[in-house]
């Protein structure tokens, strides 16, 4: 699933932008060092590709629309992680403008979630080993499925976490783990079974396309293995981070779902790390959403009057509401304004 | 004078596959002529265009173009001579809309600005299709791709333009308006067709292709007359010589 | 949604980017940059925040007055996507019981609040967005990132992609038709012959691709692929982007929907 502009905040949001500009802008000068000419317009084309692929139906539940054939785990095949990459991005793009599917702002988590992690990890790290030289027609089965799943469900988890730091959400981290997840892992299998097929007719129909991408690209040609490790490193860091602070601003939400998973209590040691630091930062600069403490979901809120939270008085009180609807009123009466006089003054 | 001069020396050609393409094939060309090249279908028509710019090499044998035998060093020069509209126009319109398109080949040749626009203004006026410089192709109909196609060669000035199946996705209009195009140009033309009445009207020399080989080579009338022929290689006489 | 409609709403959208109105002449750059500082703006009201947002909507009601784009168009695409948004959205109301009250003996669940907020940012983050490409065609906002500073390689087959997209998706249409032909509405729909569709697709891509590079070299490709459109500014531009500016400015940092009820109610009392 594409990640939304209305559930993202700016801080997330731009996070992740300028963390997919990067990776194009560096895509795009390994491509250009050893690029063969013809690879551009594969590229394009192989690109339309997925979109029409996309629209051929067929009679499983679930699936359908705006899905995007495992991750680009075929163009990373055939085109290399670099191309695959810039390729993918571009199909995100398209469908943002186009279908607006997945928001403008949240093409940076978009682009993040579901090309860097079926090109740049998944690919190397996990198909092309299983693959191997691409001559078992098993081998190369076997390579897509996991692949395809793995990197969908690293991309679902992501979506969990941009949502839960943009904080515009009560989802709890437990609940919505529970529900993305397994839908992905669906997802996945068809996917996955739906890009092996396609490599398997394509390597019986015509091998000469996928055995020059076999034969050029060995495993650590252009990909460091130092640097995908490095980039692991960094989002296990990442991940921590954020939940050890949702550990300190939602206890019970990750205590249930600390529970379910390991039948323990609370984590220790909530107030180290970096749940204060962040929190510290988040009170410094609004630039964060406003993690206000909240009582339980069903216990406490029973007690007393409930508090009314800062900063929503403004939102919701009736100067507010009657202001709103005078807002909307005009709006229309500009609308059908501006309509009016242009067929007025239409030739 | 020799400049446009068209030349295949005992020209073979194999596919990676394996299939031998072209067997052996010599013909010459020269400057001005109109010349039809026809054959059933998978003779090797195609294959034999695809080589006049080098778009694929020869495994044996020597093509010239004017003064300049064709090598991959050469291949980029050979290019501005030798203009290739190819069958599908949606396969050559891949800009995004037809001035850009147009222009991509004075581009590609260095040329500033003003000169460009000169270039693709002339074109496409030659084609009829000036009005359309602002669309995407995608809004535009078989017959203007096709025109628009043209155009894009034409801009380049070659002095031989070649040409895979012109006709074949225009309406009886449309391939008209191209039949009359063809006759007031004046550069060597190479049709590759199987519209063996285009042929009859535009190219007084035609070449036939079977398996690869040259069978045939003269003068359109008599060869577009030769019903025994033409129906050894799968073609018929033109509809306008059959009711004789 | 099925084949056809998709299609034809891809194409209804690039058709209408086409149009030539006031909208449309602007600077793709700065259409480009107003939005995304719009969504920005939009997107960074804390998650209580709804009669806020209202004046917003007039920048996409202008683009889309101005822009002569039609408004139930823009309805149908935004009510299409909004499941996911919902989906999650649906749980504030659920999960936060703090209790606001409204005005006397009205109470609401901030919960509801907030997931109006979201379904609110929705609708202007989507239809702004979609009124960008409808406003300024693909290809105008792929120059405008090009000289924006993105990679021009990148940019490059971006529009490619663009180009071929409607091609491709007529050839599939005409293979889903054939096999439609002879499914009779039974085994023929299914996960294997989807495949083997697929492939055949793929296959043609890729032929497609080699033909395509043929006409390219043709006509002297070398491997940079040449640029002609530069874009001036002119000063509906620059009007433009100033009014942009301190349209954010104002409704971002003044409670106007606020300040226009409580006039509302001084002159009613």
């Amino acid at each position: 699933m594409h990640m939304a502009d209305a559930l993202l905040s700016p801080a997330v949001g731009a996070t992740m932008w300028a963390g997919s500009m990067a990776a194009i802008g560096y895509s795009s000068r390994k491509l250009k060092e050893n690029i063969d000419n013809r690879t551009i317009p594969l590229m394009g084309v192989l690109g339309a590709f997925i979109f029409a692929a996309m629209m051929i139906n067929f009679t499983i539940p679930g699936t359908g629309s705006s899905g995007h054939l495992g991750g680009g785990m075929i163009l990373a095949v055939i085109l290399g992680p670099y191309a695959a990459f810039l390729v993918m991005a571009s199909v995100l793009i398209v469908q943002a403008l186009f279908f607006a599917d997945g928001g403008l702002l949240a093409l940076g988590c978009n682009i993040w979630n579901l090309g860097i992690y079926p090109c740049f990890l998944v690919y190397p790290l996990i198909y092309k080993p299983i693959a191997g030289d691409g001559t078992s027609n098993r081998r190369i089965a076997i390579a897509s499925i996991v692949s395809v799943l793995i990197a969908l469900q690293l991309g679902a988890f992501s979506v969990v976490m941009e949502t839960l730091l943009s904080g515009k959400s009560e989802l709890p981290f437990g609940t919505f783990v529970l529900l993305m997840q397994p839908i992905h892992l669906a997802i996945g299998l068809v996917e996955g079974f739906v890009t092996a097929g396609i490599i398997s007719y394509v390597q019986k129909a015509r091998p000469e396309i996928l055995n020059a991408s076999f034969a050029s690209r060995p495993l650590d040609a252009g990909i460091s293995v130092k640097n995908v490790l490095v980039v692991f490193v960094i989002l296990a860091g990442i991940t921590g981070g954020a939940i050890s602070w949702f550990a300190s601003t939602h206890p019970d939400g990750l205590e249930w779902s600390i529970e379910k998973v390991t039948g323990k209590g609370e984590l220790a040691g909530q107030e180290q790390g970096i749940a204060p630091v962040l929190k510290g930062i988040q009170e410094k600069t609004a630039f964060l959403p406003d993690y206000n403490f909240k009582p339980g979901v069903q216990g406490e809120s029973k007690e007393g009057k409930s508090p009314v939270w800062p900063g929503i008085e403004a939102g919701t009180s009736v100067a507010g509401i009657v202001g709103g609807g005078t807002v909307l009123g005009l709006l229309l009466l500009i609308g059908f304004g501006i309509r009016f006089f242009k067929r007025r003054t239409e030739p | 004078m020799s400049h446009h001069i068209v030349e295949f020396k005992n020209v073979s050609f194999r596919y990676p596959d394996g299939t031998d393409a072209l067997r052996d094939i010599s013909f010459r060309i020269t400057h001005g002529e109109a010349v039809g090249i026809i054959g059933a279908n998978g003779a090797g028509k195609s294959t034999l265009l695809l080589h006049m710019n080098g778009s694929l090499m020869p495994t044996s044998g020597t093509v010239n173009i004017g003064d300049l035998y064709l090598t991959r060093q050469t291949r980029q020069e050979i290019r501005r001579k030798v203009g290739i509209v190819f069958q599908n126009p949606d396969d050559q319109l891949f800009m995004p809309t037809v001035y850009e398109d147009v222009a991509f080949g004075p581009l590609n040749l260095g040329m500033d600005e003003v000169a460009v626009r000169e270039r693709v203004e002339v074109a496409l006026s030659r084609v009829n299709s000036l009005e359309l410089r602002n669309k995407p192709p995608h809004h535009l109909s078989c017959g203007q791709k096709s025109a628009v196609a043209i155009a894009s060669v034409m801009a380049v000035e070659p002095d031989i333009l070649a040409m895979d199946e012109p006709a074949a996705n225009l309406d009886p209009k449309s391939r008209r308006l191209l039949i009359n195009l063809l006759k007031t140009f004046t550069h060597s033309r190479i049709i590759a067709s199987h519209d063996l009445d285009l042929i009859l009207d535009v190219c007084h020399r035609c070449i036939v292709i079977r398996e690869g080989m040259v069978v045939a080579d003269g003068p359109s009338m008599e060869i577009l007359s030769n019903r025994a022929l033409l129906e050894a290689n799968n073609l018929e006489l033109p509809l306008s010589l059959q009711r004789d | 949604m099925t084949f056809d409609k998709e299609y034809y709403n891809i194409g209804l959208l690039d058709r209408l980017s086409y149009k030539n109105t006031f909208v449309h002449r602007l600077d793709p750059r700065i259409k480009l940059i107003a939005t995304l500082l719009y969504l920005f703006t939009v997107i960074s009201f804390s998650k209580y925040e709804v009669v806020a947002l209202f004046p917003f909507f007039l920048y996409p009601v202008l683009l889309m007055t101005l822009g002569e784009i039609p408004l139930l168009f823009i309805i149908k695409k935004v009510v299409l996507v909004s499941p996911f948004a919902i989906f999650v959205g649906i749980f504030n109301p659920l999960l936060d019981a703090g209790q606001i009250s409204l005005m006397q003996g009205l109470t609401i669940s901030a919960g509801w609040i907030s997931f109006f907020s979201i379904l609110v940012k929705f609708t202007l983050t989507v239809s702004t967005a979609l009124l960008l490409v409808a406003t300024t065609s693909f290809p105008g906002v792929c120059h405008a990132l090009r000289q924006l500073g993105v990679p021009s390689l990148f940019v490059a087959q971006l529009l490619f992609l663009y180009r071929y997209i409607f091609v491709l998706m007529e050839e599939t249409m005409r293979i889903v038709r054939a096999r439609d032909t002879r499914s009779y509405g039974r085994r023929g729909t299914g996960i294997r012959i989807f495949v083997r569709l697929v492939g055949i697709l793929f296959l043609r891509t890729v032929e497609r691709a080699e033909r395509i590079y043929y006409a390219m070299l043709s006509r002297g490709f070398q491997g940079d692929m040449p640029t002609l459109k530069r874009f001036r500014i002119t000063v509906s531009d620059l009007g433009f982007a100033a009014f942009v500016i301190a349209f954010l400015f104002i409704f971002r940092f003044y409670p106007v929907s606020e300040e226009l009820g409580r006039f509302v109610q001084g002159v009613f009392s």
